[in-house]
């Protein structure tokens, strides 16, 4: 994509509540910036180490619970939550990490399942804190200074630039000494050790990254549904994500905004035409297909028929 | 400089090495020979941390490498390739290079988050000292070729460089004239002799007696899992031992 | 100490079956290398083909059994045609994909032909439970207890006698001398997925009938299918018939004696354990599967 054409879409993201019809329509671009967190969150993990996590819902749900119980329980206002909620996040990232990342492949992917699993059960159980599959109803809205952020465009403006902040994080990352770290090791681990990446150290870096910026996004998510319940943890999320990574393209930059956008926006598109059944069913078959047509996703296919920067 | 005692490797059942003692003198080259199954890679992988050693020590400088990660001992300076051609595929030769470089960027993750100015010099800094060694090696006509798809020879030559970029005071070689024309190998010859003049001493394994007896100070024969002969080319070549090693018992490579 | 016992025998009854769900995975993942997240999924069809068998068809329960070890085999033996064996020389992240792709696919799809309400399978046992000395069980429970004991000796009898099974057991330990030997790889794989999914199917017929049939069941059936894995030794018929057993009874006096709420997440713990304390030392190969 061109640096005209970057802009472009920049000017369209800040300007986008004035030209959509409707509260719904806005509703579901709030939606689309969320799950780009996420999106962007978990490919930092599977795109870039090449480690696939599939419990990252926990780490969202970490995110939304610490959130809404500070501002409910503890009657914090929301940055301090947020906050919170991002560091917690962080630290169950950097827990998994330390302890996961001796692992790889296939065994790394079962415990961070297990991690999210029991992490669930928790949250189901536990009720005297999480008040059990009733959930927290009754989530405030963020205040920022004087202002109560209550009405949709405010938080999309909010999620907008929590997006732009997630963007950039993982940019600075990637084009970095770091992100040749990652890269290094997806690649050929033995020879990037060889020349002194220590593995640990930069996995569960990624680990930790990965897990706060999808507590970031957990939190944005329970602000604004003012509602969390074990539901966040269900593995349709987890799903979701994967093929916005995947479909997107892992290891781009770009590839989760679009699959973030593109899986967003076509659910509610088609959501008159099919239930969510029928569309997670083509989830599955599309996720399949993927892998076999087209394994490096949308993206990098495009940049192939658009050279240019990407 | 390195100092290896009575290292021994066993897996399971089998003794892979027992009782190995040599010495690497700074800014020697040295060689390990011998037939096949040796365990000369297997040497390699315990001094570099790829493998736990079941008995012996290892000592750089005096210090030892025990329970180090090969990360760990490459920041000490010890870099080794391996004996399967081993670079990042997907990556550009100049990527390799600079991802060899690591050690050299300070760059953390809080700098990176921040940092503006001294991270845009830092980055051109080796970008330059990746230049230069991508012309050391002689490929900086196919710097930004994808390292994948270069023919072995120069794959070889491509490891060779990432190898140097960690900046290695001790190199150690795993077969670097494995599968190279003759004409390849006297490149590779004279690139190892030109890292030595810079101070970097080098231990290698191969199996090329020409390219071992011409570069070599110190030849050390492996046979069977211990060492059975060490001295100089001429010595080793003479050495009843080492003949009968490689024309008695297990089959042998000249 | 009746109450242990009760337990014990609740446990066995489970552990059967998570054997089943086991042993069909070990060989999988074992052999193949595939790390099968749609192994739940066959679970799930088996008991949807049995209690379309039982509640539809009007079938005997052994037929239904049949059915649905046949059904899985079948789905199992087209999965591995179609989908594995022309991914055979990626890597395990793309197969993990795919079969990530199939159980989304497969659930949902048992989801719009089925519906979420849970349903019910009928079976012609008494429900009054037979007492044996100080602990009861259920004339259906015992009935699976030993369908699924049968079923285990049975894999046991292929893989250890048969020529198809010594042919599995040399593709595992060493695949290069096996295809020089003259086996055939690609055959081998399929008949091991088409085993091990209708193994599973045969877990979820027996277990059907006892508990609810609903399209999400087979998520903890994989999971715990993989506790059993990991816990008993990836590729040992022994380990996941033993970690199956014990799966299954530390499930029961789990719920029994701790909380039920959270029975489930003993397999959970399991993996994260075992991985964690012992992964080396539990299988063949090194974690790094890559």
């Amino acid at each position: 994509m061109t640096r005209a054409g970057g802009w472009l879409v920049v000017v369209a993201a800040l300007t986008l509540p004035l030209w959509l019809r409707s509260p719904y329509h806005v509703h579901v671009a709030i939606m689309a910036g969320i799950f780009a967190v996420l999106a962007m969150s978990l490919n930092l993990l599977l795109g870039y180490t090449g480690q696939l996590s599939l419990g990252h819902a926990a780490f969202f749900g970490i995110g939304a619970y610490t959130s809404a119980l500070l501002t409910l329980k503890l009657e914090w206002s929301f940055w301090p939550a947020l906050a919170a909620a991002v560091g917690l996040a962080g630290a169950a990232g950097f827990l998994i990490g330390r302890l996961a990342l001796k692992l790889r492949g296939a065994y790394f992917v079962l415990v961070t399942i297990s991690f999210a699993g029991v992490i669930s059960l928790v949250s189901i159980n536990g009720i005297e804190l999480t008040n059990g599959p009733l959930g927290l109803p009754g989530v405030p809205a963020p205040e920022l200074g004087p202002w109560t952020l209550r009405t949709k465009t405010a938080y999309y403006y909010l999620v907008l630039a929590a997006v732009a902040l997630s963007y950039l994080v993982c940019r600075r990352l990637v084009r970095s000494r770091i992100g040749r770290a990652l890269v290094a090791l997806r690649e050929n681990e033995p020879l990037a050790e060889s020349v002194g990446v220590d593995a640990t150290h930069y996995l569960v870096l990624a680990a930790v990254v990965s897990a706060a910026l999808a507590g970031l996004g957990g939190s944005l998510y329970a602000h604004y549904t003012r509602f969390v319940s074990p539901e966040v943890f269900l593995f349709t999320y987890t799903v979701t994500m994967v093929i916005m990574v995947v479909a997107g393209g892992k290891g781009t930059l770009s590839g989760p905004l679009v699959g973030a956008v593109l899986f967003t926006v076509l659910p509610e598109a088609l959501r008159a035409a099919a239930s969510w059944q029928w569309q997670m069913l083509s989830y599955g078959v599309l996720l399949v297909l993927l892998v076999f047509f087209l394994p490096r996703g949308i993206v990098p296919k495009l940049a192939a028929a658009f050279p240019g920067r990407r | 400089m390195l100092a290896v005692q009575g290292l021994a490797v066993r897996f399971g059942g089998v003794t892979a090495l027992e009782s190995v003692s040599f010495e690497v003198r700074p800014g020697s080259i040295t060689s390990v020979i011998g037939p096949n199954g040796a365990g000369k890679t297997t040497a390699f992988n315990a001094i570099t941390g790829y493998l736990r050693p079941s008995g012996g020590r290892i000592t750089y400088d005096g210090v030892s490498l025990a329970g180090l990660r090969p990360s760990a001992i490459a920041r000490r300076g010890i870099v080794r390739t391996f004996q399967k051609t081993s670079v990042f595929p997907a990556l550009t030769v100049e990527d390799n290079v600079l991802t060899g470089l690591h050690l050299r960027g300070t760059a953390g993750f809080f700098a990176v988050l921040a940092g503006r100015g001294r991270l845009i010099a830092e980055e051109r800094a080796l970008a330059a000292q990746a230049a230069a060694i991508v012309e050391f090696v002689g490929l900086t006509r196919r710097r930004r070729e994808t390292a994948g798809a270069l023919p072995y020879g120069e794959q070889r030559l491509v490891e060779l460089a990432v190898a140097l970029a960690a900046r290695p005071r001790l190199l150690l070689l795993d077969e670097p004239g494995a599968g190279m024309s003759p004409a390849e190998k006297i490149v590779v010859s004279g690139l190892i002799r030109r890292v030595r003049e810079q101070g970097v001493s080098v231990l290698l394994v191969e199996h090329d007696m020409r390219m071992v007896m011409g570069i070599s100070d110190t030849v050390i024969v492996l046979s069977g899992g211990r060492v059975i002969a060490e001295g100089a080319p001429a010595a080793i070549q003479a050495h009843p031992d080492v003949i009968r090693a490689y024309l008695g018992g297990s089959a042998g490579s000249a | 100490m009746a109450e242990l016992l009760q337990h014990l025998l609740n446990g066995l009854v489970l552990g059967g079956t998570y054997a089943l769900l086991g042993i069909g995975l070990t060989l999988i993942f074992g052999l193949m290398n595939v790390v099968n997240f749609a192994h739940g999924e066959f679970y799930t069809l088996g008991a949807y083909v049995s209690f379309a068998a039982l509640a539809l068809a009007g079938v005997d329960f052994f037929a239904a059994l049949a059915a649905a070890i046949a059904a899985g085999a079948a789905l199992g033996w087209l999965c591995e045609i179609a989908l594995l064996r022309p991914l055979r020389n990626e890597s395990i992240d793309t197969t993990m994909l795919v079969m990530i792709g199939v159980w989304i696919a497969m659930q949902n799809a048992e989801l719009l032909g089925w519906g979420g309400v849970a349903k019910s399978i009928p079976h012609p046992f008494p429900t009054a439970p037979l007492v044996l000395g100080p602990v009861a069980i259920a004339p259906l429970r015992l009935f699976v207890l030993v369908l699924a004991a049968g079923l285990i000796a049975a894999s046991w009898l292929l893989i250890q006698k048969t020529k198809l099974g010594r042919a599995m057991r040399a593709t595992f330990q060493d695949r290069d001398t096996a295809a020089l030997m003259g086996v055939s790889i690609g055959r081998i794989h399929s008949a091991t997925f088409a085993f091990g999914s209708g193994l599973a199917a045969a877990a979820g017929a027996l277990l059907g009938p006892i508990f609810l049939v609903y399209p999400s069941m087979g998520d903890l059936a994989s999971l715990k299918a993989f506790s059993v894995v990991i816990l008993g030794g990836l590729g040992s018929l022994a380990g996941a018939t033993l970690g199956g057993l014990l799966l299954g009874i530390a499930e029961e006096l789990g719920a029994g004696y701790v909380s039920s709420g959270y029975r489930d997440a003993v397999g959970f713990v399991i993996i994260i354990l075992v991985l964690l304390l012992r992964p080396s030392g539990l299988f063949a190969r090194q974690e790094r599967i890559a």
